[in-house]
């Protein structure tokens, strides 16, 4: 009977001890969301979108130019990213059961956990050193190298779920297969992709590390894909690590715009997947 | 009659399949490009430290001093595995805790709201844990942790020193806060191959949930978790921002944890941009490669011990 007694009361503890866990996850993510919005919210207006960073000590200023910088980096990022990674993905899909398949996706699964840091090096490499300065373009070159790994990876997964049947119909149809695979798999795919790309440009748009030495910074506008360029997430670093208040105040607030933009996209991408479980019902 | 044109059709659709087959097939191939790139620059670039010192002395030296073209990185790479070890032990427990909670012992209807803090917690990005980690965990482990640890544990000599709060432990906790998500996720998806049968059959024997728990699903998933680990592992040794910005980065080696250091990602992002002669950027870039070498082969292992649980025990026997 103790024993008995013992076990349950073993039970009891662990699961509770899992259940602590859970609040281990908590604690931190509502303290990171808390101080963010609670420090970030008051610096908010519409200079802080649209003006250019002030010297210190001046009051006013925003981080227009680093808020572009970052879109613009991401957007070129996406015109080589997002195919490339999509078109891996694709070949994943539809060819990748043979050797070539096999290492392609083991690759693909290694190369995303790469650090960040390393793949700004490799940019620098292909980009800063040929060219002899910093550009916005060497921070796009890296950002694209760090999406298409984990976009090959997950649009494959995505192409799978289009069930079988569709491409049977298709071709017994007598469409040919590479309009079957283009037309009809890929074309019910597009919002399970979709939500891939999205977030995989979250994860671009919150990244420091590879734009430090390849984008480096910029204190005023730059439209030129060849000109070092201002970027949020760098700014939040200078800002963070600075020994001044108000620029303290600034990093908090453009971390504030990051976490927004980061969340849109989640949100925006979450919104698909549950439009397409519906569409499918 | 009615032959050739038909012919013609075929042969025009076999161009087609072949065309479109061909372009999918060089995409495939390019992500086997994109690895060859990153090693062939990785090297190019660090080649110039060749010329004044060896591997060995790199990677064994503690001496950094690019005036005096010094490189060696024996104080990143110890900061580097500190942190990450701190990391590890501090998040698994919670990690794997945390995704028996959401396999096992949560309703299951419920599971998906209680993964959701780990999937906000996989969203933020490195920069904003890191100017967390100054407006919080710092003052926190200054005032509060730092001070209680050196008077309950200082007898050993990971607990002893000022508290100053930037350091190692800083660092560490950081990491395990960012590699939870990843240990979780990958923890939960290995979890939920276990056969229900197995956790039934236990059950029906008169098993509480957690020696059900304990009899099945964690003997079905220990590879696969060991996996979840060691690409939580990867990710922390790689992590570049927060780390930067709460380490210290004090050349240091220090056996305290209070202590600060420095770490290899952490020296690339501050020296990086600086360095002019080719020499620096190669002893940089040869950081870069240690921790692309390190990581690489931490995935492929974690990979493959995830996907032989996955899989399933019958076809990893064989």
């Amino acid at each position: 009977m103790r024993t008995f007694a013992l076990r349950k009361l073993t039970n009891l503890a662990m699961t509770g001890l899992c259940a602590v866990a859970l609040v281990g996850a908590f604690i931190p993510l509502t303290s990171v969301l808390y101080l963010v919005i609670s420090k970030g919210a008051s610096g908010l207006s519409w200079d802080f979108f649209t003006a250019l960073p002030k010297p210190v000590g001046e009051a006013g200023g925003g981080i227009g130019n680093a808020l572009v910088g970052t879109l613009y980096m991401v957007g070129l990022a996406c015109l080589i990213g997002l195919p490339l990674g999509v078109g891996a993905g694709v070949f994943l899909a539809e060819r990748g059961d043979g050797p070539l398949g096999n290492t392609v996706r083991f690759m693909a699964e290694v190369l995303s956990g790469v650090p960040s840091i390393v793949i700004g090096i490799v940019a620098y490499a292909m980009v800063v050193i040929p060219m002899h300065h910093f550009s916005a373009l060497a921070g796009s070159v890296a950002l694209a190298i760090m999406m298409i790994p984990g976009l090959a990876r997950a649009s494959e997964e995505l192409i799978r779920v289009v069930p079988g049947s569709l491409r049977e119909a298709s071709l017994a149809l007598g469409v040919t297969n590479w309009r079957t695979s283009f037309f009809v798999i890929l074309r019910t795919a597009t919002a399970g992709v979709v939500t891939a790309c999205l977030l995989a440009v979250a994860r671009a748009a919150g990244e420091t590390a590879p734009l430090l030495f390849t984008a480096l910074n910029n204190q005023y506008w730059n439209f030129s894909p060849v000109q070092p360029t201002a970027s949020l997430t760098v700014a939040i670093f200078n800002y963070a690590i600075s020994p001044y208040e108000d620029w303290h105040a600034k990093a908090w607030t453009a971390a504030l715009v990051l976490l927004m933009l980061v969340g849109l996209l989640n949100v925006a991408s979450r919104a698909l997947t549950r439009n397409r479980l519906k569409g499918a019902r | 009659m009615v032959g050739r044109p038909e012919q013609d059709e075929t042969s025009r659709a076999a161009l087609g399949d072949r065309a479109y087959y061909s372009v999918l097939w060089v995409l495939g191939a390019l992500v086997l490009v994109v690895a060859g790139i990153i090693v062939l620059n990785l090297s190019l670039v660090s080649r110039p430290l060749l010329a004044v010192t060896s591997p060995w002395a790199f990677v064994a030296g503690d001496n950094w001093d690019p005036v005096t073209q010094q490189f060696g990185a024996l104080p990143f790479i110890y900061g580097t595995v500190v942190t990450s070890v701190v990391s590890i032990a501090v998040a698994v427990p919670v990690a794997v805790g945390l995704a028996l909670f959401i396999t096992q012992f949560s309703a299951p209807r419920l599971a998906p709201i209680f993964s959701i803090p780990v999937e906000l917690l996989a969203a933020i990005p490195s920069v904003v844990y890191g100017l967390w980690g100054l407006a919080v965990l710092i003052p926190w482990l200054r005032t509060t942790v730092e001070p209680f640890l050196g008077r309950t544990l200082g007898f050993l000599p990971f607990f002893r020193g000022p508290p100053i709060g930037f350091g190692y432990l800083a660092a560490g906790l950081v990491l395990a806060v960012m590699i939870l998500p990843t240990i979780v996720s990958v923890s939960v998806e290995v979890m939920k191959t276990t056969p229900e049968a197995q956790r039934e059959a236990a059950l029906a024997l008169g098993a509480t949930k957690w020696e059900a728990v304990t009899w099945s699903v964690l003997p079905h998933s220990r590879a696969g978790i060991v996996g979840a680990c060691l690409l939580g592992l990867g990710r922390a040794l790689g992590e570049t921002m927060a780390v930067t910005m709460l380490i210290g980065n004090a050349r240091n080696i220090s056996l305290s944890l209070f202590a600060p250091g420095y770490s290899l990602p952490a020296v690339i992002a501050n020296e990086f941009a600086e360095a002019t002669d080719a020499v620096h950027v190669g002893a940089l870039a040869a950081c870069g490669l240690l921790l692309f070498a390190v990581t690489f082969i931490l995935n492929a292992a974690a990979r493959w011990l995830v996907s032989a649980v996955q899989r399933g025990p019958a076809r990893v026997s064989t």
